[in-house]
């Protein structure tokens, strides 16, 4: 490759393998976009292929690498499938970003339990499976970073989103959690909790919610920043956590959140 | 360089992480001012942060006195007719409990670290609100998130600033300012060395406790100095009202 076809960044990620699930749209989509901005290469896991696979085109354009693997974080098969495909095509792992994740806005006594299994599953249990796969790699490769989204609603509760806090929670403390079991072998664990942001997911909360978009959209942006944050704002914190910079940060919730929980 | 144009005010400025951070604010473009007490000092740090080619002032203050604060702020503004970026770093540190801390100890404690950032703010946020633009970083600590052994009045103080952070960044969000803290864990600084003067513990045997953490060491100021340049940057646009936790895990369990 020559420098003129690299994609314009700082370098900050260059030399650097990262893995990103739920990489197909919204925070996901605009984090790989930045990391292959950043000279990383980037594998995107996700369910939507065709999303997926114009993220991996629009890297490889901008003079990136990219490779996609499609499958659910819930199956332990797709997950591995996602960790060996990573390592097939780029011959590490230096970055997982856990990022796959799904709301439904009930109260507890709405939910059914195929939705409260289903949010736990794809919120919780995926950040299980892919990082027991993502650890012994780093440790035996002397090092690597972990990065969860979680969620300011892991960290205050909201309204009709019950199972949702109690995933994004638990989010939260297996970070602190496994940042304490894997330090020892260099292997940095921190989540981000991100206040509302204009992807797919707070857009389709209206519908959940029986809400007028607008009306959505405006409580959404009734926070000190007066605005919601937008995707690549959040991808801004993962870039952070997942390169040098952060090299003493382990265990922390990053709130990106234009100051919803500060009030 | 990500901080091109911009104008940084630091307090603290000629020791550890405030030293550290004036460096990085110069090689990533900045025009630097830094207060501090010892004249000396100041001199040193500002001859470092020219060598990093940036330009630089310091303005010999005390961030316990208002008119202080106010010249610090004035000074600056003079000099590059603007402000960016305020990092009231300034601390002190007495390793004593409750019944063994005097009275002026507290006050001193209380004064620096949380007053300071009242009184710095205070002055600092008029030409920020004018701008409609603005970053105000506050170094507070772990040991403001979670308590410590013999630190009582660091604790209140440090305490004091997460929340005062939050508070101003309620105040002054829709006014396009953004105000957040880092909380580092046990860093390489003088403070250190001195914390483990002061309680009588030999140094080795200190440094073994202040690395036990899931990183398995102490920071390095200048990891320090990253966190707060991510946070004066526009990397953080969305953040505010936040508490960056820089501790190698410390806090984590």
């Amino acid at each position: 490759m020559t420098s003129g076809s690299r994609p314009a960044g700082q370098g900050v990620l260059e030399g650097k393998v990262a893995l990103i699930t739920g990489a197909a749209s919204g925070i996901g989509r605009a984090t790989a976009l930045l990391f292959g901005r950043e000279r990383a290469a980037v594998a995107l896991f996700d369910r939507d292929e065709a999303g997926g696979r114009e993220v991996v085109r629009a890297i490889e354009e901008g003079g990136g690498r990219a490779l996609f693997v499609r499958g659910d974080v819930t199956h332990d098969e797709d997950a591995r499938r996602a960790v060996e495909g990573t390592v097939a095509g780029f011959g590490r792992l230096d970055i997982l970003f856990n990022n796959a994740g799904i709301i439904r806005r009930d109260t507890l006594v709405e939910s059914s339990e195929e939705d409260w299994d289903r949010v736990m599953a794809v919120n919780v249990k995926g950040v299980f499976l892919m990082s027991r796969l993502a650890v012994p790699l780093m440790a035996r490769a002397g090092g690597g970073v972990i990065i969860n989204t979680a969620s300011v609603w892991g960290l205050v509760g909201g309204p009709r989103a019950a199972a949702y806090c109690a995933s994004k929670g638990a989010v939260v403390l297996l970070t602190k959690a496994m940042a304490i079991d894997h330090g020892a072998d260099k292997v940095r664990v921190n989540c981000i909790c991100p206040g509302d942001t204009d992807t797919p997911m707070l857009r389709n909360e209206a519908g959940m919610l029986g809400e007028p978009m607008d009306r959505h959209m405006a409580q959404a942006a009734d926070v000190p920043l007066r605005r919601v944050a937008r995707p690549e704002e959040i991808a801004q914190a993962a870039l952070y956590l997942a390169g040098d910079a952060s090299s003493f940060v382990s265990g922390a919730p990053l709130i990106v959140d234009g100051g919803f929980v500060a009030s | 360089m990500r901080l091109a144009g911009k104008v940084a005010l630091i307090t603290g400025g000629t020791s550890g992480i405030g030293r550290a951070t004036a460096a990085l604010f110069a090689r990533e473009g900045a025009k630097v001012a830094l207060t501090g007490r010892d004249e000396v000092r100041g001199r040193v740090v500002l001859h470092e942060v020219k060598s990093a080619g940036s330009e630089a002032i310091f303005v010999r203050s005390d961030v316990r006195l208002a008119d202080d604060c106010r010249r610090a702020v004035d000074e600056t503004i003079k000099a590059f007719k603007r402000l960016d970026i305020l990092f009231n770093n300034a601390g002190v540190f007495f390793p004593h409990t409750v019944p063994d801390s005097s009275e002026e100890e507290w006050d001193q404690t209380l004064d620096v670290n949380l007053k300071g950032t009242y009184l710095m703010s205070k002055f600092a946020l008029p030409h920020m609100i004018a701008q409609r633009s603005g970053a105000i970083v506050n170094n507070s600590s772990g040991w403001g998130l979670v308590g410590g052994d013999a630190a009582a009045a660091y604790c209140a103080s440090k305490g004091g600033v997460v929340l005062l952070t939050k508070a101003m960044a309620v105040d002054h969000g829709r006014q396009g300012i953004r105000i957040n803290c880092i909380c580092p864990g046990d860093v390489e600084t003088p403070m250190l060395p001195e914390d483990a003067r002061q309680r009588g513990l030999d140094w080795d045997e200190y440094l073994k406790g202040a690395a036990n953490r899931p990183l398995g060491r102490i920071g390095k100021p200048e990891e320090i100095a990253r966190a707060v340049l991510f946070l004066a940057s526009d990397d953080s646009s969305f953040m505010t009202g936040s508490a960056l936790v820089v501790d190698g895990g410390g806090t984590a369990d």
